[in-house]
């Protein structure tokens, strides 16, 4: 029987990453067995999600190491794995850490690697959306293991209520794989909704002007049921707002019900993180930005004006009986 | 302090993707230095004011791709490497991974610097495949960099903010837009350049043989997705109040 693997990254909480669920969900409707593989603080407790989302094995260990050192653990850690194991095919999520691994393990493996996938159509064969999602790609993967790293937010997480076998992975990692190490930890704490979950989302670009237009976007926010705030690389390189905020090809990927773009023009870049909206609201000065080519709501002018608009539009309406 | 930055000759990614026989068209006409490599080499050159050293920069591409290493050298660099084989024509991450692990293995370095993605493929995992295949640690994702001569201090961005990463040396880093203001040549950087060594290597020369230069994936088919159709566009007067319908129907107000 064909071993699909997925490695989930884990808080030391026991939390599981979403798309670690959406990769188990996707590779239950794949031909063979489902395993998951968790390491560092929080693996064990995790292993009943991952077992509720589809894992019938998961390898685990909670050791520190995991969470102390960049990649090299890890990498070490799956590659005496696989070596074991021999998994056919090993899915990836498209994170920080979980790409330095992937890339790591493919060179010391020899396995190919296909990155952004947006869909598994067979045990080698995946798909990637290029242009900006405008074509589709289809890409055969030869040898064993394979490794795909998948972009988030490409299928729904179902959990189906199963029960995983917990296999404990005792790995001594030598200090040559212990060199770069965590020192710090600095996470903001979210008010609100998360970007990525949000029913609204409201994204700024360069087309607001200057960096203070962008207040424009959390005050009509605040004012929004389950509105989030994000913005394109273009402003986020530019200092006006935190990575966190970034949404795209570099950046988060968001599916909202509504999208409103002010003052982006809808580079490839951001597209690809914004495209699988139910409903694109676009504001930008330029006629013939990409951004009003997916668009359901188009408008023409200028985007801070717009924004002060509706924000006394939204506050009216809020306040009628 | 001796730094190796990666870089890229890539499409140009303002002008539109051309795909032909089922791989981007890089005809050159159009390519230009990654932008998000200009970081590198700024930080490269950073290093080398502060610590001493050289900026030496490595790259894989057709022969048109030496303008993308010129480029670098008119920054500052103060050598070039480009790998070009008709044998790489497809070439994946990987396998430009063991290119480029090849020809810096050829001098000493303490730092091996790259962007985070191409702008091109962006696939991410070069970086990260070439620290492993040359034994180094790495640090990916720096939106600022300092450094020793025996180690290096990184913000690494992190989904919700960033990790303090602490690596001694010799490491890999990639960086981020925005971890420095990369400058621009001047024009006595452009006529020192034109003095500067930059090397033109092949397979052959690198000691790579066809085994390590296998494709192990190929696509099979390229197709145009539904495209989403644009719906109505309306005047800036009219804009507020159909936005806020559009909301009100989706229940956010």
């Amino acid at each position: 029987m064909p071993e699909v693997w997925i490695y989930a990254e884990v808080t030391p909480a026991g939390g599981v990453d979403g798309t670690a669920l959406e990769l188990l969900t996707r590779a239950r409707s794949l031909e063979g067995d489902v395993a998951a593989v968790a390491l560092g603080p929080g693996a064990s407790q995790a292993a009943t999600t991952l077992g509720d989302y589809g894992a019938s094995k998961v390898y685990l260990s909670d050791d520190d190491v995991f969470g102390d050192f960049v990649a090299q653990p890890a990498t070490e850690a799956l590659y005496r794995l696989v070596t074991e194991h021999s998994p056919d095919l090993l899915l990836f999520a498209t994170n920080y850490d979980s790409r330095d691994i992937a890339g790591r393990l493919s060179a010391k493996t020899g396995a190919t690697l296909m990155s952004n996938a947006t869909d598994l159509t067979g045990l080698d064969r995946v798909q990637t959306a290029v242009s900006g999602g405008s074509l589709m790609v289809d890409v055969a993967l030869r040898g064993s293991p394979r490794i795909v790293l998948v972009r988030p937010k490409s299928f729904a997480a179902e959990a189906m209520g199963g029960v995983a076998e917990v296999i404990h992975v005792d790995v001594e990692v030598p200090d040559e794989f212990r060199q770069a190490r965590r020192v710090e930890r600095h996470e903001q704490d979210a008010t609100g909704p998360k970007l990525e979950d949000a029913g609204v989302v409201i994204a700024g670009g360069r087309g607001l002007q200057e960096p203070d237009n962008f207040k424009l976007l959390d005050q009509l926010a605040a004012l929004l049921e389950d509105c989030a705030v994000g913005a394109t690389r273009a402003v986020v390189d530019a200092g006006w707002v935190p990575y966190a905020y970034q949404i795209g090809q570099t950046g988060k990927t968001v599916k909202p019900g509504v999208y409103i773009a002010a003052g982006i023009s809808g580079a490839t870049q951001h597209l690809v993180g914004m495209k699988g909206a139910k409903r694109i609201v676009a504001v930008n000065k330029d006629a013939d930005a990409p951004i009003f080519e997916v668009a359901d709501l188009g408008v023409v002018g200028d985007a801070a004006k717009v924004l002060e608009e509706l924000i006394e539009e939204v506050k009216g309406r809020k306040g009628r009986p | 302090m001796n730094v190796v930055v990666c870089i890229k000759h890539v499409p140009d990614p303002n002008a539109p993707v051309e795909i032909q026989d089922n791989r981007i068209k890089r005809d050159g006409a159009q390519s230009v230095l990654d932008p998000g490599d200009m970081y590198g080499i700024e930080a490269g050159l950073l290093l080398k004011e502060a610590l001493g050293g050289e900026v030496a920069v490595v790259s894989m591409g057709p022969a048109q791709a030496v303008e993308a290493v010129k480029r670098a050298l008119s920054m500052g660099a103060d050598r070039g490497v480009l790998i070009s084989d008709d044998a790489l024509t497809g070439a994946d991450s990987l396998i430009t991974a063991r290119v480029l692990a090849a020809a810096i293995r050829r001098a000493d370095f303490d730092l091996v610097i790259a962007g985070v993605e191409s702008t091109d493929g962006y696939t991410g995992t070069m970086p990260s495949s070439l620290a492993e295949i040359l034994g180094l640690p790495q640090v990916t994702f720096a939106k600022s960099l300092t450094a020793s001569a025996s180690a290096v201090r990184v913000d690494r961005q992190t989904a919700d903010g960033y990790h303090v990463v602490e690596c001694p040396l010799p490491a890999l880093v990639t960086v981020t837009a925005g971890v420095n203001e990369p400058r621009y040549p001047s024009f006595k950087g452009i006529m020192a350049a034109k003095k500067k060594p930059l090397e033109h290597l092949t397979l052959g020369d690198l000691g790579i043989t066809g085994a390590d230069a296998e494709v192990k994936q190929e696509i099979v088919a390229i197709s145009p997705v539904d495209e989403r159709k644009s719906g109505a566009m309306v005047a800036e007067d009219e804009a507020a109040a159909r936005i806020a319908d559009l909301l009100a129907e989706a229940k956010a107000i």
